[in-house]
């Protein structure tokens, strides 16, 4: 946990950055169509997608030094909610976040109020094996395609308008989200709320011994990053019009890991960041070769030798901007 | 109230063979600074770790403010007034000092389920929080990470959290551990001036301490309370002096 202690203690992630980072992106479907390349609109989809999950695991990681490995299960259930409500027939967005939210909150009370009773390597190991009940019960539920998944033949809606049929309107809407997400988990962590996830972050005897009992207070924000990685799914079942549990496995958790360290772990603005550079460097290092996990690997030892803060580290260093 | 405000009666605790507290038993009185001197493995860090209610002791009871409140956890003493600091500087390293003392302020101002107001922009915490920083003289670190603190201040600001509870019990675990000459002075200084206010028990080695603060001194040895009474009296005592006074001075 040495690695994972120094990281903790960045300094405030920026507003600026994040919101650079958000008009970069508005700008970005223009641009490609462009330079005549609108393929990129879906990467940029998948880039906003899991943006979304790694702020999410990021309120529990970076705040909370609750290292999940098993978020990735929460991401499957919110894809498999919008398939399973559009089987019935339901293709309203709101009502799947809700159904999303329904199924995904039940999930982490139950095996959150489990897991945080371990420590470390305890748990990471405990929500790992969590995550890997959930992936293997989605690969024996034959009704819903089993190992094979299910295909979507359409998005959802918005209040009964399409405002997601093209890739344009599907980039839009998730960017909004990612934007509402950010604020929010921004706020959460500045209240009092985020105080005290900080506080028992950096010592669990300190804060019981100001009067806090930590695990309430881990519990909620293991919920609020559930919920919100949930919301992160249906959006990723919406771009990929096809849902399975290969979105649950344990890579897939691991995945969203390696983006919140690359991008600077404890700073919304670097998981964004992480998941904007995992995403690209995937599509990129895959257009060169096969072998593209080798060079991805490698640039990701490298950032954690040299460049403890991740992505966001490496840019405050470099204009000399060291925080508070 | 006419009864001690705590009362330890036949506390027992073992790791194994080791009889780490063996019926330890004293009272301490409204007002009073007692002191729990002993040599190194007395069992004194155990003992503030059972009345502080971090540790479940095997046996006996811990009386406060006229209550059992021997199967209290931490958290829960605290609310009613018994706090602790820590031999081993415990406080959150990676938050500023500032921060430190306004979560112990937050910790009975109210709920801390609040999502979405800035916990900065409340100006009553963080007011009685910049109190606790300047009565222990670090209103001017008050921004600094507290991992970044010199080993000193962080000492100051173990006491600063400690008063941020507001307690009306408060056990000190040796607080000017690793500290020596200007640092100690200053917070033996402070410790002096929270004796009128509220009740102590410390435990110390730094015996120019314990005989300068101390109403009242026990003597732990192998967890056991071989002898108590005021400093003079514990000072003449041939059995005190043997088991420890008299090692120390060697």
């Amino acid at each position: 946990m040495s690695v994972l202690s120094s990281l903790q203690r960045r300094p405030e992630p920026s507003l600026q950055a994040a919101f650079a980072l958000f008009a970069l992106m508005a700008l970005l479907p223009p641009v490609v169509v462009s330079l005549g390349d609108p393929f990129l609109i879906v990467v940029g989809t998948r880039m906003l997608v899991f943006a979304i999950a790694a702020l999410s695991l990021d309120l529990i990681l970076g705040y909370g030094a609750l290292v999940s490995f098993g978020h990735a299960a929460y991401l499957g259930l919110g894809a498999y909610a919008v398939g399973v409500m559009m089987r019935w027939g339901i293709d309203d967005l709101i009502l799947q976040i809700l159904a999303a939210l329904a199924v995904a909150l039940p999930f982490a009370a139950v095996t959150g109020a489990i897991s945080l009773r371990t420590r470390g390597i305890y748990f990471i190991m405990i929500t790992l094996a969590f995550g890997q009940m959930a992936y293997f019960f989605f690969v024996s539920l034959s009704s819903l395609g089993g190992d094979d998944g299910m295909a979507l033949d359409h998005r959802s809606t918005l209040l009964g308008a399409p405002v997601m049929a093209s890739d344009a309107g599907l980039y839009y809407t998730t960017l909004v989200v990612l934007i509402l997400t950010f604020v929010g988990l921004w706020t959460v962590t500045r209240s009092r709320f985020g105080r005290v996830l900080v506080g028992t972050r950096e010592s669990a005897l300190r804060m019981q011994a100001i009067g806090f009992r930590p695990l309430p207070y881990q519990l909620a924000a293991y919920l609020i990053s559930a919920g919100t990685c949930a919301v992160a799914g249906v959006f990723l079942a919406n771009q990929a019009l096809y849902v399975s549990p290969a979105y649950m496995s344990w890579q897939r958790s691991g995945e969203l890991i390696v983006m919140v360290i690359l991008g600077g772990i404890g700073n919304l603005a670097g998981a964004i960041a992480g998941a904007l550079v995992t995403i690209g460097l995937e599509e990129g290092l895959a257009r060169f070769s096969d072998h593209w996990r080798l060079g991805f690997g490698l640039i990701l030892v490298l950032v954690v030798l040299y460049s403890p803060g991740g992505v966001t580290g490496l840019i405050r260093r470099l204009t000399g901007r060291t925080g508070a | 109230m006419s009864g001690p405000l705590l009362a330890v009666h036949d506390l027992r605790k073992a790791y194994g063979a080791l009889q780490v507290t063996n019926g330890v038993s004293f009272t301490v009185q409204e007002g009073q600074l007692h002191a729990i001197i002993g040599p190194n493995g007395a069992g004194k860090t155990t003992l503030v770790a059972q009345l502080s209610g971090q540790l479940r002791p095997d046996a006996g009871r811990v009386e406060y403010a006229g209550q059992d409140v021997t199967r209290l956890d931490m958290p829960a003493r605290v609310g009613r007034g018994l706090a602790r600091s820590f031999q081993i500087t415990t406080l959150l390293p990676g938050m500023t000092a500032l921060d430190n003392v306004a979560l112990a302020v937050q910790a009975r101002a109210g709920s801390s389920f609040r999502f979405f107001r800035p916990a900065a922009s409340d100006r009553a915490i963080t007011a009685e929080a910049m109190d606790a920083l300047s009565e222990v003289g670090l209103d001017d670190r008050a921004y600094r990470l507290a991992g970044a603190l010199s080993h000193g201040e962080r000492r100051q600001l173990e006491l600063a959290v400690a008063l941020a509870t507001r307690p009306r019990l408060l056990l000190l675990d040796e607080p000017l551990a690793g500290t020596a000459g200007e640092e100690a002075e200053r917070l033996i200084a402070l410790i002096g001036r929270m004796k009128r206010r509220l009740t102590m028990v410390l435990i110390e080695h730094d015996m120019t301490a314990v005989f300068a603060l101390a109403d009242w001194i026990s003597v732990l040895v192998y967890g056991e309370i071989i002898a108590g009474g005021t400093p003079a009296q514990v000072r003449a005592n041939p059995k005190v002096r043997a088991a420890y006074l008299g090692e120390d001075a060697a």
